[in-house]
């Protein structure tokens, strides 16, 4: 089956393990003020790309990936195409290719029983998920994103109860997130489940503004000053702190 | 021959001990080394004091415009400078291409005018005796040259249709074996020498009269250089007893090529694991310590970055600053499976931490996917702090010219002290197309350089038209280029012969003809352009078509797109079987290169606006880059196109110039990394 395809990146170093193909998926529910991507933001433009040609076009490149890069979608919100990130993972998995799943848990729906089913059957072929937490306080998450927190947590939860290896990633914004109360709350969630693998902390950078100028849009951060490295290296202790208290280490 | 010395003692006999063999003698003595950097040791601080010598000198020489002396009046030889130090206290290893460091040599057999004009241009006066000798009674390369040159040759050069010849310079690009010196002394290699002149019986053609005489010139460099080293108070017609003394010898070697040679390319070739063998040694015997051997290698890395000639600011235009390219090729697989690296492998980039990091020499690591995990890391890890080490595939190489082969400049590989190559420049395959659309015409200085073919009259350009019209101009430039350099090379035998480097050489060693093509990128897009989407001409009042008007998209090389892809393909292989077609100088093996590094800037000036797109004056892509900003699905794809190329028709090298900012490559485990 086809998908909506923003582009695809043949060497991304920062999306899951090792040098990987990463597909970013079009179209995006959420509207992050920092979001560096908005061009990936409406669903159903783009290019249409077919799960074989897909699959296909990343065999030429498995010198480059060895055994232990792979696949990454991302996006955009890749589940809002779940049926096509199924079957591309299913036909990676079949031929052994590690994928990885870089997602908001924004689409996770528990009381939609179609949903529930979908997701499961995903999982089936999903080697690791990214998830993106970008605050864990309910009401700065619907300042920050325009929706609740809530289909993300609970997707969290979901992920530990599935046995699904994690890696979180959280955006570290001044004056946003960068904050020792909110950073404390988020380690303390994540030291309450028990598949996270790795803290991938990222400081705010405005490497996207330019997107925006293009977009001919206003961006919203304007003036928000990136965070520097050393500030972004003390959010992810604080976070570590609480999630190792929380386990009792 | 039958070969003893004590100073073998310990080593592995072998066949290298009846005939010149260098390899012979590495393959039965190395150590492949497959741990991590932990024994590395850090500068002395006499390697500090040296250094900061040197660096106290570049500045000085910087605040002097650039050069800070240079000989005027004492022609560079073997022996025509008394020994030269920074600190003799303090150097480990010694000598310099004068009698003081930083101080340039004059090299005139390549040409009077270059070597006039280098001095002049840096505000010296070369001796007005030396000058009139080298016109009236000593002919140079430079002048022979031009005897022989026809008017198509210099349009094509003065159009730039053919551009960087090595005419007026010193071609460079052939690696003596140095190790040969600290081997075997050079009373062997005399000896040998001497039987190889005799072995060319009593014949008396061309080839013979030539070969014996080159024979004896080499002869006779090889007893200037023991001279030279004698004025240092070191007797090189033994064999090196030790690692200080193997250094010190196989540095002597180069620094006679580059007293004798002002090359476009001067490179050291493949010494790492050939010394540690004699590290090895000392280290297990207790005659040095890792940080005395570490020290040696500091100052002679040190020494071969105070190499420095006298050149004009229009060479230092095409190569970007004033390279002497000591590459030296580090690492790589054997053979016989077992890995080339070994700890001298990790001394030699450990001088980027101990010295810090610089262009020369140029540090390039044979890359495989078999080499030993600690030894890729450390690279990875040295690249990311110097971005000095440079990489090319031994997987690529070795099969062509098996384990103890060398880069010469940046790309050219040869095996050492075996092949050798004529160093040719290259032709502008993306003016070379403006040249047939327009039938032979410049598009900049509107003189008929090429044959007046038909051009192309039509509004639109048609794709059949346009290649079949390409490939007869392509067929006319490959004939007048391979011509330029037959002369080229005949007349740097001649009257610049590399007596030196060719000493270091067996006697019959395989001649590589090399070319070269800048603009790949721009043709295949190019084409692309004209057969994907619709091209239209803009004629100028002379009817010249000087520019183009592009409807629709195209697909472009750079992104693994077959559509293109195999335009780019099917040009190497065509200009390739081109210059295969001609008779070459000397029996060479024609090779081409897919390779700039920076001259593509210089070549993309003299360039009118191409079909692709790319408007008159900017830049070319270097070597066999797609053109900037045009690859758009990533590195690999990019690579990947690049991968396509065939290395059969390109064996003198495809280069791919590649920048990535280091958060790109991966995140820094302070921030990302388990929990």
């Amino acid at each position: 089956m086809k998908g909506y395809i923003h582009s695809v990146e043949t060497f991304g170093t920062v999306d899951g393990p090792g040098v990987r193909y990463v597909i970013f998926a079009q179209g995006c529910p959420m509207r992050c003020l920092y979001c560096h991507n908005p061009d990936t933001w409406k669903p159903g433009i783009g290019e249409e790309r077919e799960t074989d040609d897909l699959i296909k076009d990343f065999e030429d490149y498995i010198p480059y990936y060895g055994t232990e890069g792979g696949i990454t979608v991302t996006g955009g919100e890749p589940l809002m195409q779940i049926d096509f990130v199924t079957e591309l993972f299913e036909k990676a998995r079949a031929k052994g290719y590690h994928t990885c799943l870089d997602t908001s848990g924004i689409m996770f729906d528990e009381d939609n029983p179609e949903t529930m089913a979908k997701f499961d059957r995903l999982m089936k072929s999903t080697c690791l998920v990214l998830l993106d937490i970008k605050h864990i306080d309910d009401e700065e998450h619907k300042k920050l994103t325009s929706h609740s927190n809530k289909r993300i947590l609970a997707f969290a939860k979901y992920l530990d109860r599935m046995n699904i290896d994690v890696w979180i990633r959280h955006v570290v914004v001044p004056g946003i997130t960068y904050n020792e109360e909110y950073l404390t709350r988020l380690g303390e969630f994540l030291g309450s489940l028990n598949n996270i693998k790795a803290l991938d902390v990222l400081p705010y950078h405005t490497m996207g503004v330019v997107k925006y100028e293009n977009l001919g849009m206003d961006y919203p951060l304007k003036g928000v000053e990136p965070l520097p490295h050393d500030d972004g290296k003390k959010a992810r202790d604080i976070i570590r702190a609480a999630y190792h208290r929380v386990k009792g280490d | 021959m039958n070969m003893n010395s004590e100073a073998w003692n310990g080593f592995e006999a072998g066949q290298w001990q009846r005939d010149i063999n260098t390899r012979d003698f590495i393959q039965h003595n190395y150590t492949p080394y497959e741990g991590d950097e932990e024994f590395l040791a850090g500068p002395t601080q006499n390697t500090k004091d040296l250094w900061d010598m040197v660096m106290d000198l570049s500045k000085k020489e910087r605040e002097a415009g650039g050069v800070l002396d240079m000989d005027t009046k004492v022609v560079s030889t073997l022996t025509s400078h008394g020994p030269g130090y920074l600190d003799k206290n303090k150097e480990t290893i010694v000598g310099f291409q004068t009698d003081a460091p930083f101080k340039r040599g004059m090299n005139i057999y390549g040409g009077v005018r270059m070597a006039v004009k280098a001095c002049e241009d840096n505000g010296y006066t070369v001796d007005p005796e030396i000058v009139e000798f080298f016109t009236t009674h000593r002919k140079t390369h430079n002048a022979g040259v031009f005897d022989v040159y026809d008017p198509e040759i210099r349009a094509c050069r003065s159009n730039h249709i053919i551009t960087g010849l090595p005419d007026a310079y010193g071609r460079g690009r052939i690696i003596g074996d140095y190790r040969r010196v600290a081997l075997y002394g050079t009373d062997y290699l005399i000896e040998d020498k001497k039987a190889q002149k005799e072995s060319f019986g009593r014949v008396y053609t061309d080839d013979v009269i030539r070969g014996k005489e080159e024979i004896s010139e080499q002869i006779r460099a090889l007893q200037e250089l023991t001279k030279m080293a004698e004025s240092y108070g070191f007797d090189i017609s033994k064999p090196a007893k030790n690692v200080q003394e193997a250094i010190q010898f196989v540095y002597f070697g180069y620094l006679g090529a580059v007293k004798e040679q002002n090359g476009a390319a001067m490179s050291l070739g493949r010494t790492s694991t050939f010394l540690d063998i004699y590290a090895q040694r000392d280290l297990e015997n207790g005659t040095f310590t890792e940080e005395q051997i570490q020290e040696f290698v500091d100052h002679f890395i040190m020494k071969l970055r105070c190499v420095k000639f006298a050149r004009t600011p229009e060479y230092n235009s095409i190569f970007a600053g004033d390279p002497v390219w000591v590459t030296e090729s580090l690492g790589g697989m054997g053979v016989d499976g077992r890995t080339l690296v070994t700890k001298m492998s990790f001394r030699y980039l450990n001088t980027l931490n101990n010295l810090g990091a610089a262009p020369e020499p140029n540090l390039t690591v044979l890359w495989s996917n078999h080499l030993p995990t600690a030894w890729k890391k450390f690279c990875a890890k040295m690249s990311i702090k110097s971005s000095s080490i440079q990489y090319e595939n031994d997987e690529l190489m070795r099969p062509i010219h098996g384990d103890d082969y060398g880069i010469a400049c940046c790309v050219s590989s040869m095996r050492i002290g075996k092949d050798m190559q004529f160093f040719g420049a290259r032709a502008n395959l993306a003016k070379c197309l403006l040249y047939a659309i327009n039938g032979g015409v410049d598009e900049i200085t509107k003189v008929q350089v090429g044959p007046a073919y038909r051009p192309i009259t039509s509004e639109y350009l048609d794709y059949d038209e346009v290649l079949d019209k390409y490939k007869t101009m392509m067929k006319w430039l490959a004939g007048v280029y391979v011509s330029a350099l037959n002369i080229i090379h005949y007349m740097h035998d001649k009257y610049a012969y590399e007596r030196i480097q060719m000493a270091l050489h067996d006697r019959d060693v395989k001649r590589y003809f090399a070319t070269g093509i800048a603009g790949l990128s721009v043709v295949a897009d190019s084409l692309s352009a004209i057969k994907y989407a619709k091209v239209k001409t803009v004629r100028d009042d002379d009817g010249i078509v000087v520019s183009y008007e592009t409807e629709g998209d195209f697909p472009k090389y750079g992104n693994n797109d077959d559509r293109v892809d195999s335009i780019a393909v099917e040009l190497v292989t065509f200009f390739m079987n081109e210059i295969r077609s001609h008779h070459v100088y000397r029996n060479g093996v024609p090779s081409m290169s897919v390779l700039t590094i920076t001259s593509n800037v210089t070549y993309g000036k003299n360039t009118g606006d191409t079909p692709c797109g790319r408007k008159k004056g900017q830049p070319l892509a270097p070597g066999a880059n797609p053109m900037h900003g045009r690859d758009t699905h990533g590195a690999v794809a990019s690579l990947s196109s690049v991968a396509k190329l065939p290395y059969k028709d390109s064996q003198d090298g495809i280069s791919n110039t590649f920048s990535i900012i280091p958060n790109a490559l991966g995140k820094d485990t302070v921030i990302a990394g388990d929990l």
